[in-house]
């Protein structure tokens, strides 16, 4: 059997599970029959809300804050965690205060963006953004530092100046751990975004999940949460295929 | 084959590791001439530091004391002037064959036709031109140190420096790839300083041996190999150096062990 099919199989495996579980529930109520909807309500729950153009706003949404914020990042991570990565005066100044900040969860700081951005997208962009950064960061100036001294030389000794070297040796010497920080980044965004769109937001799948607790709805509290899921591996099977295109010829293929 | 004077001036170089107040010298007060065209075999004990001595040459590391000369000017880091080849060949894992040779001419920005005449040229040296297009993940041992060269070739330096390039390969290709070197070395006439611990691999290839003490390394004896450009292993004259000068790199060696 091919790995796709054996996939497939799991999938479907799982959702007859769920139905077998929910219809049963209906038959024996173990629990109210409320409270464990089934794929088929689901499934009218997100049918009503695609009619609607409902849900592709809040994935958009979503989608949209997850981007900017998590954009925002790596391209500070990035940037700063060359510098600090390359130039060690720096990385004595940053380093502690890194590691002060990041042991923080960063769900405990979500109020304090509320009250300095709003309740707009400001908050959301920038809470991502915060989430992000330090796991980016830290595994980007790592991934720089480790970049092999034998390479360096070897482009010394071929001519390269100090910009050379971080440009045509660190940089892609450092892709494959920087490629590895930006998925990291991505999940992470994902699962704070659902945190912030609790709190004060009229729009996105956190919202809609909140919306689905407000108006007493199970079924769309698992449509909300199952589209996450499909948000998630959408963005990582598309992270996996630029790594896959940036890191080509570096694994015996 | 010399023209002018020396090519390379290492003068009272001495080089000390660790922290201050548990010093461990590793080169004490070494002096070295090399002159141009010249192949010079730099031959130790493991440990004498002969590597070390190599990459104060190179640039990438400062002497203690003392100062290189090239050409009459003092070396103050890395350039382009002296080609390197390391013993773990120190390819560019993100670029082709290719890529990788045409590295320096890249730097200098090139254009693209004389970049791909010097690829041609240095892969038709090392024998690699089918090559060209693979990614170094993809080739053995031994064809890694023949992009290598090819390398460090294709930027045209006057010198060569060679950290025991062949010390990571089998006893097989590392006969190949030495009478590929002395071919190579026959056609380019580079100044080349070539570190190895390797008795039978100087004297196949050195115009000149030097064979250093254990640790801190000095030089202890220099031979002059006066065999003809291509060299036969199994020569009465050839095993007759090779036996001269393990005798003398054995007493180092010993010196160790006590």
């Amino acid at each position: 059997m091919s790995a796709a099919l054996t996939r497939t199989a799991a999938l479907v495996g799982a959702l007859a599970l769920w139905a077998l579980l929910a219809h049963g529930n209906r038959w024996l109520e173990v629990v109210n029959p409320v409270l464990l909807p089934t794929p088929i309500e689901v499934g009218a729950s997100a049918a009503r809300l695609l009619r609607s153009g409902e849900l592709a706003r809040h994935f958009l949404t979503s989608l949209g804050r997850v981007a900017e914020g998590f954009g925002l990042a790596a391209v500070a991570a990035l940037g700063l965690g060359l510098v600090v990565g390359v130039w060690s005066p720096l990385r004595v100044v940053i380093e502690p205060i890194v590691e002060f900040v990041r042991p923080i969860p960063p769900l405990a700081f979500l109020p304090m963006f509320l009250v300095w951005f709003g309740l707009g997208e400001a908050s959301k962009v920038a809470f991502i953004g915060y989430t992000t950064f330090f796991p980016m960061f830290v595994a980007i100036t790592a991934s720089v530092m480790r970049v092999d001294v034998v390479l360096l030389r070897a482009a010394a000794s071929l001519g390269a100046s100090r910009a050379d070297l971080v440009r045509r040796v660190m940089l892609p010497a450092a892709l494959p751990g920087i490629v590895v920080a930006l998925r990291v980044g991505v999940g992470l965004a994902l699962f704070v975004i659902v945190g912030a769109e609790f709190m004060g937001a009229d729009a996105g799948l956190g919202h809609l999940i909140m919306e689905g607790r407000t108006f007493f709805d199970p079924a769309q509290i698992c449509m909300g949460a199952l589209v996450l899921g499909l948000l998630g591996s959408l963005l990582n099977t598309l992270l996996l295929a630029v790594e896959r295109r940036l890191l080509r010829g570096r694994t015996l293929a | 084959m010399t023209t002018g004077g020396p090519k390379i001036q290492i003068q009272h170089i001495s080089r000390a590791f660790g922290a201050p107040g548990r010093v461990a010298p590793a080169l004490a007060a070494i002096d070295l001439e090399v002159a141009e065209r010249e192949f010079v075999c730099i031959l130790g004990p493991s440990g004498c530091g002969k590597s070390t001595l190599l990459n104060i040459v190179a640039g990438f590391l400062a002497p203690t004391t003392g100062s290189v000369l090239v050409d009459g000017r003092a070396v103050t880091g890395p350039a382009p002037d002296r080609g390197v080849v390391f013993q773990e060949y120190a390819l560019f894992p993100w670029l082709t064959v290719t890529g990788n040779v045409e590295f320096g001419p890249r730097l200098r920005a090139r254009p693209a036709a004389e970049r791909r005449r010097a690829v041609d040229r240095y892969l038709d040296l090392v024998g690699l031109r089918a090559h060209a297009d693979k990614f170094p993940t993809q080739l053995s041992g031994g064809m890694k140190q023949r992009v290598a060269i090819a390398r460090a070739l294709a930027n045209e330096p006057a010198i060569v420096l060679m950290d025991e390039p062949f010390g990571a390969l089998d006893a097989q290709t590392r006969e190949t790839l030495q009478d590929e070197l002395s071919r190579i070395q026959r056609v380019e006439h580079k100044t080349i300083l070539f570190v190895t611990h390797s008795i039978r691999e100087a004297v196949y290839l050195a115009d000149r041996v030097v064979v250093m003490t254990s640790a801190p390394g000095r030089v202890k004896q220099v031979f002059s190999v006066k065999l003809p450009d291509v060299r036969d292993r199994f020569a009465a004259e050839f095993t007759q150096y090779e036996s001269e000068i393990t005798r003398v790199v054995k007493e180092e060696v010993a010196k160790v062990r006590e």
